[in-house]
């Protein structure tokens, strides 16, 4: 083993023989264009609404619900689509969450919640993994539109400006302690703090 | 004959109008008035839902209060109560809204019960937001302290 990674690094640190300088660099620079350009296209395209809802666990439940909702057809016609709540914008944090879901994909290939029966049985779980992680991003993807120092409280009704100007202003609540089940129907809330 | 025949065609025809004529009556005055049954008259554009937060003043005692703000997108089913997250008992404090009414804890016999009623759980049943337009149907409602004003009035 440990001869054969001494050979692989005498040959690397050998100059090559057959191949000039330009077409090693020139070569390896569009091959890299090649390789991170593939991922970053193959990345963005599981990035979409149409991937999403190329499943039918998705097409006929969640994206059923969202269809219902202001976040899918409202007086302006800004929408959101799947990836714009579920998957955070920034490069790192998205492979991160591309990463864990690999689990997904599991999910998806042994049929964990192929039925609509399957799937409102998972669906406390499935909305306390949202929660959870809206809550531990400080609801980083409502805030990629919902920006807290942009709103004007003048053009909020009194409640909401109630709240918005002390518990979120404090930083003592986060948008999704209190605005579950905005864009999904909500499981069952029994024991759920606040309802 | 064949005048005769012509005759009647036309007599018939005339009078099939008239019968179509008559038919075609004008719709009764409901929430949209105007036009006639066969018309198909332009719906007219949905209106705000007043969010004034303000109580409003109920005609009589037993009234439901109605809802002083939106409650669109409110869920409300079997999984969870939307409203019962501000106006339950152990909600109401924090969120500073009104408690639902101690009938909703009980039973139709009036005996209490530790949580909110089956039957009084549905509520958009009986309470319901209003829209910032006029009464759609004028009425000549009159409040029971102007009934007993005219009456003691009365000789």
């Amino acid at each position: 083993m440990w001869s054969l990674f001494k050979s692989y690094w005498h040959i690397l640190r050998k100059p090559s023989v057959h191949y000039s300088l330009g077409f090693l660099t020139l070569g390896g620079f569009i091959a890299g264009i090649i390789f991170w350009g593939g991922f970053n296209t193959a990345l963005e395209a599981t990035n979409t609404e149409q991937f999403c809802i190329s499943c039918h666990e998705m097409r006929d439940n969640v994206y059923v619900e969202l269809k219902d909702t202001i976040h899918y057809s409202n007086r302006s016609g800004v929408r959101a689509t799947c990836p714009d709540c579920h998957v955070p914008h920034n490069w790192t944090d998205k492979i991160a969450r591309k990463m864990q879901a690999s689990k997904e994909v599991w999910g998806k290939i042994f049929g964990t919640i192929n039925t609509r029966e399957k799937f409102i049985a998972h669906r406390r779980e499935l909305a306390e993994h949202e929660w959870e992680r809206l809550k531990a991003n400080d609801s980083l993807e409502c805030r990629n539109c919902h920006n807290f120092d942009f709103m004007d409280f003048t053009r909020q009704s009194k409640r909401a400006v109630k709240q918005h100007s002390t518990a979120l202003a404090s930083g003592e609540a986060t948008c999704i302690d209190c605005h579950k089940g905005i864009a999904h129907q909500l499981p069952d809330m029994k024991g759920v703090e606040g309802w | 004959m064949n005048k005769q025949l012509l005759i009647a065609a036309c007599m018939g025809l005339m009078a099939w109008g008239a019968v179509a004529a008559s038919l075609d009556a004008p719709a009764p005055d409901g929430r949209r008035p105007g036009g006639t049954i066969a018309q198909e008259t332009q719906a007219e554009p949905i209106p705000k839902i007043e969010n004034k937060d303000l109580k409003r003043l109920r005609n009589y005692p037993e009234q439901p209060p109605t809802i002083p703000h939106k409650i669109d997108g409110y869920q409300v089913n079997t999984q969870s109560n939307k409203c019962l997250s501000c106006h339950s008992r152990t909600n109401s404090a924090k969120a500073q809204a009104p408690m639902i009414s101690i009938t909703h804890y009980m039973d139709r016999d009036g005996q209490p019960l530790a949580t909110v009623s089956p039957r009084r759980y549905f509520c958009e049943q009986c309470h319901v937001p209003q829209h910032e337009t006029p009464a759609a149907i004028p009425n000549t409602f009159k409040d029971i302290d102007k009934v007993l004003e005219e009456s003691a009035a009365k000789p």
